[in-house]
């Protein structure tokens, strides 16, 4: 049944994704680029039908719809307004303070606008794509956070794009913290269908967590700045080895609805 | 050997690639998302020839993970161990029946994936798995299976209208016409009389 040509066919094939899986890693992120360029014209075909729906669609409202709208706006703008002066308050109090104190000053952060442009087909991966790369400034290992909270980091950069490894991925580790001062490691999410919840090891007791608390980076991996949200304690915290105990963390932003996110520069 | 039909089959991998990076709907839905690569590599298998099914198992692994985190490569082999498994024996295979390319697309399906993790979890990557990851694999199969007769009636369909159909030759032919009628009955000489 199986002739020459199949098994030289087989060949072929292993050796060529032997080839391809023994390049370096490099070399495998440049021609991952290159083939992904041929795709371009299909996604700039994709975001113009996108952008044509939303056109006729802001179309066909009508004025009344729109002076509804605009007026919800104003009233939402003069209410950010106040908060923005309240919060630039609470700054020059918390500046004058560090002053006093002799505290390290802290710069605000420089954040970049970013659209996903894609998902990672594999199902065993939580990945997505966006359409900022080296030549806006990205760099690998940068934050990427949405106002909800934390989304993941940036794990690849080509010249026009990015990947961004998801929170909840086991390539995505966050230092963290909750309470006041108990800090603990997110390794990974509570399992492939579920990308809501993730799993929080830290290595005090499980009396002082309670459902509800607030997660927030601890700044301690080096990657992740501190005091950016990552989400609220889920359930009771239960001890799985002696020294270290496991909670789950619901995370602040739902990563299945990812549109418009935000790169923090350094 | 039909390019059109090759050349059809490859393009659809190249779209189908775009459509599972670009719309997460069915994901979203089923917690899972489905892949059209081994439906095609069955349709490849049991109607074009074997440097087809060898074109299509590479570009289409190196289209998948050109968009995924998985090295680049390790969708290749994968693809084109289905096809090989199915090519050989296509002639023992009722490949016009529903039921048949339906299985035959489950199988791809459910083996595509499988074996694609095994050689990510041998090259010491660590992909999310778990309890759920057995719901993913039976959407995956089953979606899978569901897409394969599709294929073949889309693509049957457009190779009808797309390539050359030469010509039934018929035995009929104008100049070889026997005549017949009163004027032949009058010049045979008994029968006149």
């Amino acid at each position: 049944m199986l002739k020459r040509p199949h098994y030289m066919a087989l060949g072929l094939v292993g050796l060529l994704t032997l080839i391809v899986l023994s390049l370096p890693h490099q070399t495998a992120d440049r021609l991952k680029l290159a083939i992904g360029s041929l795709f371009l014209p299909l996604f700039g075909l994709a975001k113009t039908s996108q952008q044509l729906t939303r056109q006729a669609g802001e179309a066909t409202t009508s004025r009344s719809e729109l002076l509804k709208q605009i007026e919800a706006l104003r009233q939402t703008n003069q209410v950010l307004k106040i908060n923005a002066n309240r919060t630039d308050e609470l700054l020059r109090e918390n500046e004058q303070l560090r002053q006093l104190f002799a505290w390290q000053r802290q710069s605000p952060w420089n954040l970049k606008l970013a659209s996903v442009t894609l998902h990672d087909p594999a199902n065993w991966w939580q990945t997505i794509q966006i359409d900022k790369g080296s030549r806006d400034g990205i760099q690998p290992d940068l934050a990427v956070l949405t106002p909800a909270g934390l989304v993941g980091r940036v794990s690849a950069v080509s010249l026009t794009s990015s990947r961004v490894t998801l929170i909840g991925s086991p390539n995505c580790r966050v230092a963290a913290m909750f309470g006041r001062a108990e800090d603990g490691v997110i390794t990974g999410g509570a399992g492939p269908l579920d990308n809501t919840l993730v799993t929080m090891m830290h290595f005090s007791g499980t009396g002082d967590i309670k459902p509800g608390q607030p997660v927030v980076t601890s700044g301690k991996g080096g990657i992740f700045p501190k005091g950016i949200v990552v989400g609220q304690i889920a359930e009771d915290s239960r001890q799985v080895e002696l020294g270290y105990s496991e909670v789950r963390v619901k995370l602040a932003v739902n990563l299945n609805a990812l549109d418009l996110v935000f790169v923090k520069m350094p | 050997m039909n390019w059109i039909n090759s050349i059809l089959i490859l393009l659809a991998a190249f779209v189908a690639v775009f459509l599972e990076t670009s719309f997460g709907g069915v994901r979203h839905l089923l917690g899972a998302q489905i892949d059209l690569l081994p439906a095609l590599i069955v349709y490849a298998s049991l109607r074009t020839n074997l440097v087809t099914v060898t074109l299509l198992a590479v570009l289409g692994g190196l289209w998948f993970d050109t968009f995924s985190d998985n090295p680049l490569g390790v969708t290749i082999l994968p693809l084109f161990l289905a096809g090989f498994l199915i090519y050989p024996r296509r002639d023992l295979i009722l490949r016009e029946q529903y039921y048949a390319q339906f299985v035959l697309g489950l199988s791809a399906s459910a083996l595509v994936p499988l074996v694609v993790v095994l050689l990510l979890l041998s090259a010491r990557q660590s992909p999310i798995m778990g309890w759920g990851t057995i719901w993913q694999w039976l959407v995956v199969s089953v979606g899978g299976g569901l897409l394969t007769p599709v294929c073949f009636r889309l693509f049957d369909w457009l190779n009808r209208a797309l390539t050359y159909r030469p010509a039934i030759e018929i035995s009929f032919r104008a100049d070889r016409e026997i005549r017949r009628g009163r004027r032949s009955l009058n010049r045979v000489p008994f029968l006149a009389s």
